[in-house]
């Protein structure tokens, strides 16, 4: 939550939402994270569709995948589904 | 129903910007969330978006935040359909008028507590009256944003907050409402059933649900590990799990033509490959309490079943 | 002031409200029958199968779903009418509180009914009461006339971009919805000219973007989040703030009208007759209203200083305005059509009082309550009430504060 919240006449009526959530970083929720194998990926896109937070993309230049562990929550879904094994959940030892 | 089919690749969709934004408060491996990025990659042009109270709603949409980058509209619990009705009238209205040049495609999503029992009500009106839109239930078969508790749509064995597995009686003792059927008799033209793990055939229904001029109805199991009492990584292994044991089918009906959707009709074909439904309930806590041999009889007595509608469903199927 | 093509048609209350709706030409209604608004809507499908009107007409199959559709249609940008009575109101409760505040200006015609149980199909103003507290403006209208125009006013008062909010317009069950009247009617033109194009305020979206407020996929935009303790209160201020420019707004839609009508009703919130010099006043909503300005008529022809404040606009309360016209008065009573069950009467006594309590000098306020469930009641009877106040007026003895008109006890 904002510490600076907004008084009555400064926001907009009806609950209209000012801001997108991906000004709300979710990724400090997990307790592991992914860690791709670059080597093993064969780039099916499975990850990506199956992400419950949007946080795995393809990047079409290079043809690879990349985590945004800024909104990844940890769960797993990845790693679990992933047909060529290439996805390891380790602790999360990073900061914030 | 477009005679033309969308054709798609997993790049395709992959570099389809997300509709459906990252940082909302959905549980770490929630399986509705999965669901609501898929039905928003399948859209084709303008959409607005109504969804009922619940999971879903509350976490996209925490004041001042929002996960819905297209128009997004919540009023209550038991309306999302009655919701949709409205908007797809102000637009017909607008369009009369020449205010309004281009076709909006409206989509209304519901949990199964907004859809099998509050929500019947203003979905079956909005069905009867011809409201061009599409209904997609995402069902993790209770009432999960409030805790657990037991909804139409919950499996019979299954415990929750409002059914729990006693000394004495076992969890929820009614059997799952057959809300697909339900919707199949209101005679709409396209019903259809899906899964996220089978994401390509679950993003094709949704696209085809938009196509139809008219209302469309999509059921998706979307597994809830809180409320399963599962393990947060597997919640699309379940899915799967739900297909290969005949819990949850796949299939689609045009017009009320059954067909069994590539996944089912894979077991259908193949039946030494459906698996049996201790399979799908190891794991999940909320059928722990059905591996005692007080209650194991129940597991037998859901296997039969399991397969008598899988039987039901081959027969109503067409065969192709 | 201008006549426009003036001509008289015959219509009964809630004819006279389905025409104001057919000359506004809204974009949306989405209703469900009950007695006695049933003739609103059969009136109105009428126009729509003869092609009259450019509405989509959506017979819901609840009144939950009615007030929801308008709802949604309303915050999709469209002009949108409802109308409902009694239980159905009672079944909308839920939603109408998410209307005022999602601040859709939902225009709803009350043919005002008795709540069950028991059933009772007749008019009195238990339903538009019980919802005193959903953030609706409401008016109560006096003649199936008075119908007509309130309706067209609805729309211009609550698309006021600082009001925004939905106004319900009561009229009496089958005394006003179901009795013939002359209705003067305005031409379409002048209806269309007076209303205008809806104008929607401005909101900031999630683009970081000022935008008409409308689900619009140019501009998409959130409606109806959740909002935590940290937020919702301020909502709730700005639809207060919504109300208190209403206070406003119908005055000055009032004069408005009047322009283009030669008719206005007070000054849009309270309708003062002979009150300059009265001593003893009744405050009435609603139809009674005319009866009563009979007996203030006949009293005054025999001497006796008689007024009626003639309540229109419920909510926003016009609290200046009953204050000032209600302070010189020896005795008040208030007519209530409703009851609050242990609440030491009903609402316009409450409301009334409420209002004078801060004068330095106020009238004994005494509270009738009649009407209720359609029970009749005679000029003879309504005489009683200003007879009881000339007592007050006499002895400065209020006795019983509340009291009962017409019931058998």
């Amino acid at each position: 939550m904002s510490s600076k919240d907004k008084t009555w006449k400064e926001i907009s009526i009806a609950g209209v939402c000012p801001k997108s959530s991906e000004s709300f970083k979710t990724g400090d929720w997990k307790t592991y994270m992914p860690i791709l194998d670059t080597e093993k990926c064969i780039v099916c896109l499975t990850c990506v569709m199956l992400c419950p937070d949007g946080a795995i993309n393809w990047i079409p230049d290079t043809n690879k995948i990349s985590f945004d562990y800024t909104f990844c929550k940890g769960c797993g879904i990845c790693a679990n589904e992933c047909p060529a094994k290439a996805l390891t959940m380790k602790i999360d030892n990073t900061e914030g | 129903m477009t005679t033309q089919e969308w054709k798609f690749t997993s790049k395709d969709i992959a570099v389809k910007p997300d509709l459906f934004l990252s940082g909302h408060r959905a549980c770490a491996g929630c399986g509705p969330a999965t669901v609501m990025r898929l039905i928003m990659k399948a859209t084709r042009g303008p959409t607005i978006v109504t969804q009922a109270t619940g999971c879903m709603e509350v976490v996209s949409s925490i004041y001042p935040y929002t996960s819905w980058n297209v128009p997004w509209l919540h009023t209550a619990f038991e309306n999302a359909a009655a919701n949709a009705a409205g908007i797809e009238a102000a637009i017909k209205a607008m369009q009369r008028k020449g205010k309004l040049k281009e076709h909006i495609d409206v989509i209304a999503i519901a949990g199964d507590g907004g859809t099998f029992d509050i929500g019947l009500q203003s979905l079956s009106g909005a069905v009867e009256r011809g409201h061009d839109f599409l209904f997609v239930l995402y069902d993790n078969e209770g009432y999960m944003n409030t805790g657990i508790q037991r909804s139409g749509g919950t499996p019979s064995g299954a415990a929750t907050t409002t059914t729990p597995a006693g000394s004495v009686i076992p969890g929820k003792l009614e059997r799952k409402k057959p809300i697909t059927e339900i919707m199949l008799a209101h005679g709409m033209e396209y019903v259809a059933t899906a899964t996220p793990y089978y994401w390509k055939d679950m993003i094709t229904k949704v696209r085809k649900g938009l196509e139809v001029d008219g209302p469309a109805f999509l059921h998706v199991f979307a597994p809830c590990p809180r409320g399963w009492r599962s393990d947060q990584a597997k919640t699309m292994e379940y899915t799967k799990l739900a297909v290969e044991t005949c819990i949850f089918p796949v299939w689609e009906a045009v017009n009320g033509k059954k067909q069994l959707s590539t996944p089912s009709k894979v077991i259908a074909l193949a039946p030494q490959k459906k698996k049996p439904i201790k399979d799908y309930f190891k794991g999940q806590g909320r059928f722990r309490h059905l591996f005692t041999p007080k209650n194991i009889h129940v597991i037998d007595e859901l296997q039969r079943l399991t397969d008598e509608n899988w039987k039901k469903l081959l027969q109503n199927c067409e065969s192709k | 002031m201008a006549q426009q093509n003036k001509k008289t048609l015959a219509f009964n209350g809630d004819e006279a409200v389905a025409f104001a709706v057919k000359q506004c030409n809204v974009d949306v209604v989405a209703a469900y029958p009950i007695t006695p608004q049933t003739i609103i809507v059969e009136k109105f499908s009428e126009y729509v199968a003869n092609g009259e009107v450019q509405t989509q007409f959506v017979c819901t199959e609840s009144e939950h779903s009615a007030i929801t559709a308008s709802l949604s249609a309303s915050t999709t940008g469209a002009r949108t009418f409802t109308a409902s009575a009694s239980a159905g109101l009672a079944l909308m409760h839920e939603m109408l509180f998410v209307t005022s505040g999602s601040r859709a200006p939902v225009v709803m015609a009350i043919a005002n009914r008795a709540l069950s149980a028991p059933l009772n199909i007749h008019g009195d103003h238990s339903d538009s009461m019980a919802q005193r507290d959903s953030g609706w403006i409401q008016l109560y209208v006096e003649n199936a006339q008075e119908a007509y125009d309130s309706i067209i006013q609805a729309y211009k008062i609550a698309e006021s971009c600082d009001v925004s909010l939905p106004i319900m317009v009561g009229l009496d069950g089958f005394t006003l919805s179901h009795s013939l009247e002359n209705v003067d009617i305005l031409s379409d033109e002048a209806v269309t000219d007076f209303i205008g194009e809806r104008q929607l305020p401005q909101v900031l979206t999630h683009e970081g973007k000022s935008v008409p407020f409308k689900l619009d996929p140019k501009n998409p935009m959130t409606m109806g989040p959740v909002a935590f303790q940290n937020y919702y209160f301020e909502f709730k201020r700005q639809q207060e703030e919504g109300m208190k420019n209403a206070l406003k707004r119908i005055q000055e839609v009032n004069s408005e009208f009047a322009k283009i009508s030669g008719r206005c009703y007070g000054n849009g919130l309270i309708d003062k007759y002979k009150l300059e010099d009265a001593e003893v006043i009744v405050v009435c909503a609603g139809s009674t209203s005319g009866t009563l300005k009979v007996i203030v008529d006949e009293l005054r022809a025999c001497g006796v200083k008689a007024g009626l404040l003639r309540l229109r606009t419920f909510r926003p309360l016009p609290v200046e305005d009953l204050k000032n016209a209600l302070k010189n008065a020896k005795a008040v009573a208030v007519m209530d059509k409703s009851m609050s069950f242990g609440g030491f009467g009903g609402a316009i006594f409450h409301e009334v009082r409420h209002s004078l309590y801060d004068s330095p000098v106020h009238p004994p306020v005494i509270n009738y309550i009649y009407g209720l469930g359609g029970r009749d009641y005679s000029p003879s009877e309504l005489r009683i009430v200003f007879d009881d106040l000339a007592e007050i007026a006499k002895t400065g003895d209020t006795g019983k504060q509340v009291r009962y008109l017409g019931l058998r006890e």
